[in-house]
């Protein structure tokens, strides 16, 4: 599975002092052309984890290849295939995105007579072409966001490390980035490599989603596998009568067992197949002459998947110590 | 498209040297404070102090002459400070770990940050020499002098961007390298800065500033512009200037390895 653009991970592990096990002997593949969301809460391990897969940090223990090369031994090489946008989208508030295109060319050896048209043709991808004469510092959130992914895609990478790049994005820049990333999945076959704490970001985007917790990937898989291994879907319904609510538990009762409501006088059930037993569902219902007032399928999300293996939601899992110690501790391992 | 050369060391200098002076320019308050404050200080002092060059074996009838190194050396620890800053921003603001994923080498990115220094150190003691001789001073060495005058000044300036680089590096914080600003002025006031040696009559201060390296740098700047052609002075100020250029260099160097881990 190893080629040039791919990335293999086996037990690894980045330990801060103190023996703070960041990333706690994770394995992982992703192949070439893939789209890998990385999800988990803050302080899951997922920053650090792209730190150590962009060679920003060494690992501790464990193995990695990025692009065919190995993280710990061959630097260079890594960072020569690789394209990065990390968490905080770092920009010289002081250069205009076209001087920040030129600098990046520049010291990634791109030739001198590409630089100015290849700056130029990403500014213009990323609708920057009108404020690329304009410091940095007066972009908004999403323009500084815009203009972080064109710097990490300036040299051609085959790889894309993108750690959280919608955090913070309204909706409208959050769908225009999603559709970018697909694009380059899509199109050019650039392998990336997403980190988030969305469950909404890893299930449109990604082809596999490895969720990670404390350090340790908990369920790795494709989003409509993970949540098939978790859960069932879930038929919701709230009777008109709230007086029906025995009536309608004793409907769905054949379907599969009850479970805690969703909403205040509804009666939800988990499924013991799938969706397809709907139409039966409302002809039980029928039958049984209920009023329905509302009814509706819930598929498993992520969310469930992360509750089933953590025991926790990730909604509020994040509310924990931050992952990456502060900065005088990273040199240390 | 990946087959990208490795951009050359003296490129990767001449573009984040090139981003170095774009800081300053683009920060006015880098550029005028640095050089009206210390010129201010001049003209205050060299008419407030003048009186002093009556005292027996004051080396100068004019305090002008005996002040104008001054502003070399106020505007060498304003760059120290200003390019410090600049540095440890790009550390605070994730700017580093941005350089750091590109094939930028350790010592360019240093080499890079010191040419925005060396190129404040060129004009700011242009100016300060210009304005001196315009208000009156003369350069007891002549022409040749002026150019050597010059030439020690931007070394002088250079060295202290070592300095403040490598408190960047280690502090990591804009707020570290202002802290150490008001140590840099005690070496300076401490120094004979803006009394001669021979005349400080309180022996700890005497004692202090004839161990102050500062005194030496000052002392190597004065000569050319009060006594002429003094080669010990001169050897000192350059020797001294040249040693802290070494050592903080290499202290640069290590501080950089140590913060950028990247393998």
């Amino acid at each position: 599975m190893s080629d040039d653009r791919s990335i293999q991970v086996a037990g690894l592990v980045r330990e801060f002092k103190g023996g703070i096990k960041a990333v706690d002997g994770i394995d992982l593949g992703v192949a070439g052309g893939e789209i890998y969301g990385f999800l988990g809460p803050n302080g899951a391990g997922k920053s650090t984890t792209v730190k150590v897969l962009t060679t920003l940090l060494p690992p501790s223990a464990g193995t990695a290849t990025v692009a065919g090369h190995d993280v710990a031994r061959e630097g260079a090489k890594v960072r020569a295939s690789i394209g990065v946008a990390l968490q905080d989208v770092a920009l010289d508030p002081l250069l205009t995105g076209r001087e920040h295109m030129r600098l990046q060319a520049g010291l990634q050896g791109v030739p001198r007579a590409e630089r100015a048209s290849r700056g130029d043709e990403l500014l213009e991808r990323f609708g920057l072409s009108d404020a690329a004469d304009r410091k940095s510092s007066t972009y908004s959130g999403g323009m500084r966001r815009r203009l972080d992914l064109a710097l990490a895609l300036l040299h051609g990478p085959r790889i894309l490390f993108l750690d959280e790049p919608t955090t913070g994005l309204d909706v409208q820049s959050r769908t225009a980035l999603w559709d970018e990333v697909a694009r380059l999945a899509r199109e050019d076959g650039t392998t990336v490599f997403l980190t988030t704490q969305y469950l909404e970001e890893a299930d449109v985007l990604a082809d596999r989603v490895g969720i990670i917790d404390r350090g340790v990937i908990v369920a790795e898989g494709t989003p409509a596998a993970l949540k098939a291994q978790v859960s069932r879907p879930t038929v919701e319904v709230i009777p008109r009568d709230p007086g029906a609510c025995a009536a309608t538990g004793a409907a769905l009762a054949p379907f599969g067992e009850q479970v805690a409501e969703r909403t205040a006088g509804s009666i939800a059930v988990r499924l013991r197949s799938g969706a397809d037993q709907l139409a039966e569902i409302v002809r039980a219902l029928d039958v049984a002459e209920v009023a329905v007032a509302h009814l509706a399928l819930h598929e498993p999300t992520l969310d469930d998947v992360f509750l089933a293996k953590t025991g926790r939601s990730l909604e509020g899992a994040g509310d924990e110590p931050a992952e990456t110690p502060p900065e005088p501790e990273r040199a240390a391992a | 498209m990946s087959a990208l050369a490795s951009s050359a060391m003296p490129a990767q200098v001449g573009l984040l040297a090139g981003r170095a002076v774009r800081h300053i320019i683009r920060q006015p308050a880098q550029v005028v404070f640095p050089i009206v404050f210390p010129l201010v200080l001049l003209a205050v002092n060299s008419s407030g102090l003048d009186a002093a060059t009556k005292l027996p074996g004051f080396p100068t009838t004019d305090y002008l002459d005996f002040a104008l190194a001054v502003p070399f050396m106020q505007g060498a620890l304003f760059a120290a400070l200003n390019g410090g800053q600049d540095l440890a921003r790009d550390i605070e603001g994730g700017f580093l770990d941005r350089l750091a994923l590109t094939p930028m080498s350790g010592p360019a990115l240093i080499a890079g940050q010191l040419g925005g220094a060396l190129f404040m150190g060129v004009v700011s003691a242009l100016i300060y020499l210009t304005v001196g001789l315009l208000i009156g001073s003369g350069i007891a060495a002549g022409f040749g002098g002026a150019l050597v005058l010059l030439a020690l000044a931007v070394t002088i300036s250079f060295a202290f961007a070592c300095l403040g680089t490598f408190v960047a590096l280690r502090a990591g914080s804009g707020q570290a390298v202002q802290g150490f600003f008001p140590l840099f002025f005690v070496l300076l006031f401490l120094s004979s800065a803006f009394f001669p040696r021979n005349l400080i009559e309180q022996d700890w201060f005497r004692e202090v500033a004839t161990y102050n390296p500062v005194s030496y740098l000052v002392e190597g700047i004065r000569s050319l512009v009060i006594t002429g052609w003094d080669g010990q002075a001169l050897a000192q100020a350059f020797g001294i200037a040249a040693l802290m250029i070494a050592a903080f260099l290499a202290l640069s160097a290590w501080a950089l390895r140590t913060r950028l881990v990247r393998t």
